[in-house]
């Protein structure tokens, strides 16, 4: 099963919401923890490893891509 | 620091007063009396080759080293006449705990179930298993160990490799069919040959503490992340015979290891770990570690096994262990290529199968390093993520990586027949043999892996029920029958199961205990099929 990028949620500001709030009174350092034990949690609940690989693939070209374009920016 | 260290003399050999054409010519030298080549030279010989073994120096080598020895290489010195005197003297073991902090995080049982001559793992001091190693060597013939022998050139030719040896008598040449490198990590022959030994270096410093001490503590692994006693970092306790206790403890980077491993520095340590100071110290050593491999383990007449083709971190038992499986899979091989019985091309599958296990063993035990010593600060939170997981999810517990220990590799080799009939479980082809209990005719209790080594280690077909197989099987090889008339007894039903087997079904072994091929009904034809294919010769 490939990795579904089209909408899953009914309500997918709940979602972003949800995930939003939980970072409210959280210092940075905890934070960043909360966002990987989240991403632990997520990825065993998927539970298959090329899934994951793709959500990685997918995660880390916009990462980078947005790294990008903030520098060019900058450049201009 | 009391131990045993058994002492053997120089010998003048013949071959020393031997040069220019009148050379000794010797078809297999093997360098490196450690247990790798200790257990090949053995298992050359039982296999009717006669072996020479040279050791740059004169006695077993100093501290415990290698401690853990798992219940592969135990099934492969019951085949060498010595698992019985190893398991009598080691400790043994199938349960670990790991710890984070003040709590127990998860246990795990590497052997949970019975039905096994061997126990997943036992631990031994590397020189008890040395000397018991050098104890079979003596009573074999065929096997000339000098000690005081140090290979220190060599030439290849087409027809066989030139040594030259050091002795305290001045240096001497032999000619050899197949040298065999065994000699360890800083191997000078994998030098000689010019071959490239570069992979991961790991910077974090690891203080070994053998300490004698009588101590309640259970015979299990426990390992440690962030011990109150060892704020911050990782920390091992393991038992071994004599009152022996390893206590590995991760210290940082920085480290400096002529300071660390004073023992008015180590002392401290200990005692905050075990809460009192009523021990003494056995053996300390400090050490950083690589992960790395040779490109090639077959060059030509030389051939490498054990640490000098391959190196790991500590976590996993990986080292020895595989060291000694190399040796298991290169001993036949070798034999059938000097008998002629196979093409020299068979060696081509110890590299395949063999270097792809120690790719494993990196990956493995890399995994494991990585985990106690993070490489960055986000490394070092998703840890502490997985870590407070664990604290209540069956996942989270699953992740903490506190050293995966060895298990047989599965070998993807050219030497193996592909599976036609289907299978719900069973070793397939390229895992080893599993074990279970069987009792002979006269009622005698034994197990499968006995059974196999009274087949004398050879080629044999592992067939169940009453089937045509048995009769028509190949020439020269070796039958267990379970089951049937005049078969053995599979009382506990454990042989069928862990099998997969039917009546009818029949798995044809390799001479170290693999599985060659499996069928559901095999036919004359397909056996001596999959025996050519799994001897090298199409």
């Amino acid at each position: 099963m490939p990795l579904s990028t089209s909408s899953n949620f009914a309500k997918p500001d709940d979602a972003f919401r949800a995930i939003v709030e939980a970072h409210r009174g959280l210092t940075e350092e905890q934070s960043a923890d909360f966002d990987a034990t989240l991403v632990l949690i997520l990825a065993n609940h998927i539970g298959d490893i090329e899934v994951l690989q793709e959500a990685i693939t997918l995660a880390k070209r916009r990462t980078l891509d947005a790294s990008q374009q903030q520098q060019q920016q900058q450049q201009q | 620091m009391a131990q045993a260290k058994a002492q053997f003399g120089y010998r003048r050999h013949p071959d020393q007063d031997r040069a220019g054409a009148d050379v000794a010519e010797h078809p297999v030298v093997i360098v490196g009396a450690g247990p790798v080549g200790l257990s090949l030279a053995i298992d050359l010989a039982q296999r009717g080759q006669k072996v020479v073994l040279l050791d740059d120096a004169d006695r077993i080598g100093e501290g415990s080293r290698a401690i853990c020895f798992s219940k592969r290489s135990l099934e492969f010195w019951d085949r060498l006449g010595i698992g019985q005197r190893m398991v009598d003297k080691g400790v043994v073991w199938s349960v670990g705990r790991i710890f984070h902090g003040h709590s127990q995080l998860y246990q795990f049982n590497l052997l949970p179930e019975p039905g096994h001559r061997r126990p997943a793992f036992i631990n031994l001091q590397q020189f008890h298993a040395e000397a018991y190693l050098v104890d079979r060597v003596e009573e074999l013939p065929a096997v000339d160990l000098r000690w005081r022998n140090k290979a220190v050139a060599l030439e290849s030719r087409n027809d066989a490799v030139a040594l030259t040896v050091s002795t305290p008598d001045g240096a001497y040449k032999i000619h050899a069919g197949y040298v065999i490198a065994c000699d360890g990590a800083r191997s000078s022959l994998r030098q000689m040959v010019g071959a490239d030994f570069s992979g991961q270096v790991f910077e974090d410093q690891f203080l070994i503490a053998d300490v004698k001490m009588t101590a309640e503590f259970p015979t299990e692994r426990w390992f440690w992340f962030d011990p109150p006693f060892h704020a911050g970092r990782s920390a091992l306790l393991h038992k071994q015979p004599d009152d022996i206790w390893r206590i590995d403890l991760q210290l940082n980077r920085y480290a400096d290891p002529a300071i660390e491993k004073q023992p008015e520095n180590v002392r401290p340590r200990i005692t905050r770990m075990l809460g009192h100071d009523k021990f003494d110290f056995e053996w300390i050593s400090l050490y950083k570690f690589q992960c790395r491999r040779m490109d090639r383990f077959v060059h030509g007449r030389v051939i490498f096994a054990g640490d000098a083709a391959h190196q790991v971190s500590p976590f996993g038992a990986r080292g020895a262990n595989s060291g000694l499986e190399d040796a298991e899979n290169l001993a036949w091989k070798l034999d059938r290529v000097l008998r002629k019985q196979s093409p020299v091309s068979l060696l081509e599958s110890y590299h395949i199968e063999r270097s792809a296990a120690a790719d494993e063993n990196i990956r493995e035990s890399t995994r494991s390093t990585d985990f106690m010593a993070p490489n960055s600060h986000q490394e070092a939170r998703l840890r502490k993520a997985v870590l407070s997981l664990a604290k209540e999810t069956e996942f989270g517990k699953r992740m903490v990586n506190g050293g995966r220990l060895s298990v047989p590799s599965i070998y993807e080799t050219p030497l193996s027949t592909a599976d036609e009939d289907a299978w719900r479980g069973g070793p397939r082809p390229g895992a080893s043999m599993l074990d279970a209990p069987i009792s002979g005719g006269a009622g005698r209790h034994t197990f499968l892996t006995e059974a196999f080594i009274d087949q004398g280690a050879r080629f044999t077909l592992l067939a169940f029920g009453n089937g045509a197989a048995v009769e028509d099987a190949p020439q020269g090889i070796g039958t267990i029958r379970i089951g049937g008339e005049g078969g053995l007894v599979d009382a506990e039903g454990l042989a069928v199961k862990r099998y997969d087997a039917e009546p009818g079904s029949a798995y044809l072994l390799r001479p170290d205990g693999y599985v060659a091929a499996r069928f559901r009904h095999p036919t004359r034809e397909r056996l001596d099929a999959a025996l050519a294919r799994a001897s090298g010769l199409n």
